[in-house]
């Protein structure tokens, strides 16, 4: 099957409808969008817990009703959806684009495109990716599949918990699988801070007493078909675990929430560079790739904490896509931003002379008291002190007008 | 007395300072915000929380349904609320908002549905 369309959508979750609905708000007419998925709304239909929306809609809303609003508001438009539908490949031929889709209904579809948005998300790190010793039994799993498990087919993944990693997923689940009546008997984290925002550290072991052990590790894990324990070991400044202080902590699920990956395996076969630090591709201050016409948004741009932040640019996505669409607008002449003293990264890399811009950002450590500026050349563009600032926050700042001669922009802490 | 909280209200997670005394609150410092104020004063005499969960549901092309109290529930009650949506078993089809259990618990809050799903005789 042949479809042709004015913009292709791929992937379902908040980005890409978020991402869809401004096309279409931007005068866009043929939309697709391409899910792999049964259902619209991404990662947000297994994160049934609250904390969404509050600025987006100023209200604290779950997951699944964050979707649903974006999903009715789809429902008013023409935009076509095509769910159990997963993007293989996307082709670039100078101003086309064709992607290939496959479907459980109608098989191979290809799609001839102008604009191309990626919105697909991002995966979870494994056990593979962070490489523990011992044995590998069953009961090992990421805490997002463990949240998957119980929160859309009801099943417990153990009832003795142990978790590795002190991201938000690990943290939602380990206050989750409490409320489900198991004992989660500790939180094991490398770093000397969690890695999850503190309003979850409160909520989902503060208030259940569950034990956080940052500066620790696991270094063994013991079971032949089902894991029951862990050698946990606090580690010296130069991460070795300390052996003589190692304890042992029986438990038949350990859970691993270390970190999320955006999904691009698709984006670097399609050409797009990627950013070595975030794992998304590289882009300029519309959001467009390597590859003109090719946008990308979300999750899979670089890792958002709050879904308002990942529909907020992917609205802005949405927005310059149509401008290209309409204008044709080649790869904006950017002036690059570098990212200095405690950035970890700072994204778009370059932004456009003469315009606003938007900076997202993260610190590579907490921070007390620091002023995060930008500059260029000489002149401060934008200067902020904060009391805390976490890696696990995500900042976005706006710049009013980028000065158009200069030869950097530099984002740094002081 | 004297006491350090932090403000779960939103995601910016402020540390108040919080100055109380048997009866009442004297003094709230670092919230970036008048809902910290609030929250200190319920955290320190009458802490709450939102229970966010799923009951079983038949007819509907999923096997569970997201639920939540429509508002902050004694952070006492969560276990007895938990334990009172074990029992739950509803029909699709069911609409976002809908009251699946009303006052639960005598909690003063109403479980409520945060999925909309319709009534579908394909079961996966
Ligand atoms: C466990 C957890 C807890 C969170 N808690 C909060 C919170 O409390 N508050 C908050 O504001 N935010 C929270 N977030 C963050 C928020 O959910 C994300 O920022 C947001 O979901 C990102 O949206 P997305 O559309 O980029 O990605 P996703 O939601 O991951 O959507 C990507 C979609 O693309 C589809 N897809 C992928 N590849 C393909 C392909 N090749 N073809 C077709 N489709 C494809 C996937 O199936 C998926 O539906 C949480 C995230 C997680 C994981
Ligand atoms: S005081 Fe206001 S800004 Fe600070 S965490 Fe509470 S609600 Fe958020």
């Amino acid at each position: 099957m042949i479809k042709n369309v004015d913009a292709i959508v791929i992937g379902g979750g908040p980005a890409g409808m978020a991402a869809a609905l401004s096309l279409k708000n931007n005068g866009i007419e043929k939309v697709l969008i391409a899910e792999r998925e049964d259902f619209l709304g991404g990662i947000l239909l297994q994160c049934i817990h609250n904390g969404f929306g509050l600025h987006r809609f100023k209200e604290e809303l779950t997951g699944p009703e964050y979707a649903e609003r974006y999903i009715d508001f789809l429902k008013s438009t023409d935009v076509e959806v095509l769910l159990k539908t997963c993007a293989i490949d996307i082709v670039s031929t100078g101003k086309k684009k064709k992607v290939y889709l496959m479907s459980e209904s109608s098989g191979l579809i290809e799609v001839n495109a102008k604009v191309v948005i990626l919105a697909m998300g991002c995966r979870e790190r494994n056990r593979g990716n962070i490489a523990i010793p011992g044995s590998r039994p069953a009961g090992v799993m990421t805490a997002g599949l463990a949240q998957k498990l119980v929160n859309r087919y009801g099943y417990m993944p153990g009832k003795e918990i142990v978790i590795l990693g002190s991201g938000d997923i690990g943290l939602i689940m380990a206050r989750r699988m409490t409320w489900e009546g198991a004992k989660v008997k500790a939180v094991i984290e490398l770093q000397s801070y969690p890695g999850g925002l503190n309003r979850n550290i409160v909520q989902c072991l503060n208030d259940y007493n569950i034990p956080l052990y940052l500066s620790h590790t696991i270094t063994n894990i013991y079971g032949n078909e089902r894991i029951r324990a862990v050698d946990v070991a606090p580690i010296n400044e130069f991460r070795e675990p300390l052996k003589e202080n190692t304890f042992n902590i029986t438990c038949d699920a350990l859970l691993l929430s270390v970190g999320l990956i955006p999904e691009n395996e698709l984006s670097s076969n399609a050409g797009v560079c990627l950013d070595k630090v975030t794992g998304g591709p590289l882009v300029d201050s519309n959001l467009m790739t390597s590859i003109s016409g090719i946008f990308a948004c979300g999750n899979v741009l670089h890792v958002h904490d709050l879904v308002d932040w990942a529909s907020e640019e992917a609205e802005d996505c949405g927005k310059s896509a149509g401008e290209y669409f309409k204008t044709a607008i080649v790869q904006a002449k950017g002036i690059p931003v570098k990212a200095g003293h405690l950035v970890r990264y700072a994204l778009p890399s370059t932004l456009e002379p003469g315009k606003p811009g938007l900076i997202s950002l993260r610190t590579i450590a907490p921070a007390e008291n620091a002023a995060i500026i930008v500059k260029a050349g000489d002149s401060v563009l934008y200067k902020k002190t904060h009391k805390k600032i976490f890696p696990s926050e995500m900042q976005r700042i706006k710049i009013d007008t980028v000065p158009e001669n200069a030869d950097a922009i530099h984002v740094y802490f002081e | 007395m004297k006491k350090t909280i932090i403000c779960i209200s939103c995601p910016l997670g402020c540390n108040l300072a919080v100055e109380y005394n048997n009866k009442a609150i004297i003094r709230v410092l670092g919230n970036a915000c008048n809902r910290g104020a609030k929250y200190a004063g319920k955290e320190i005499f009458s802490p709450e929380r939102v229970v966010t969960s799923t009951v079983k549901i038949m007819g509907a092309r999923v096997p569970l349904l997201s639920v939540k109290t429509d508002c902050s529930v004694s952070k006492e009650k969560m276990f007895d609320i938990m334990k009172q949506i074990f029992k739950i078993q509803i029909e699709a089809p069911i609409n976002r908002g809908s009251i699946i259990c009303k006052n639960i618990c005598g909690s003063g809050a109403n479980l409520v549905a945060t999925r909309t799903l319709d009534k579908t005789t394909q079961i996966r």
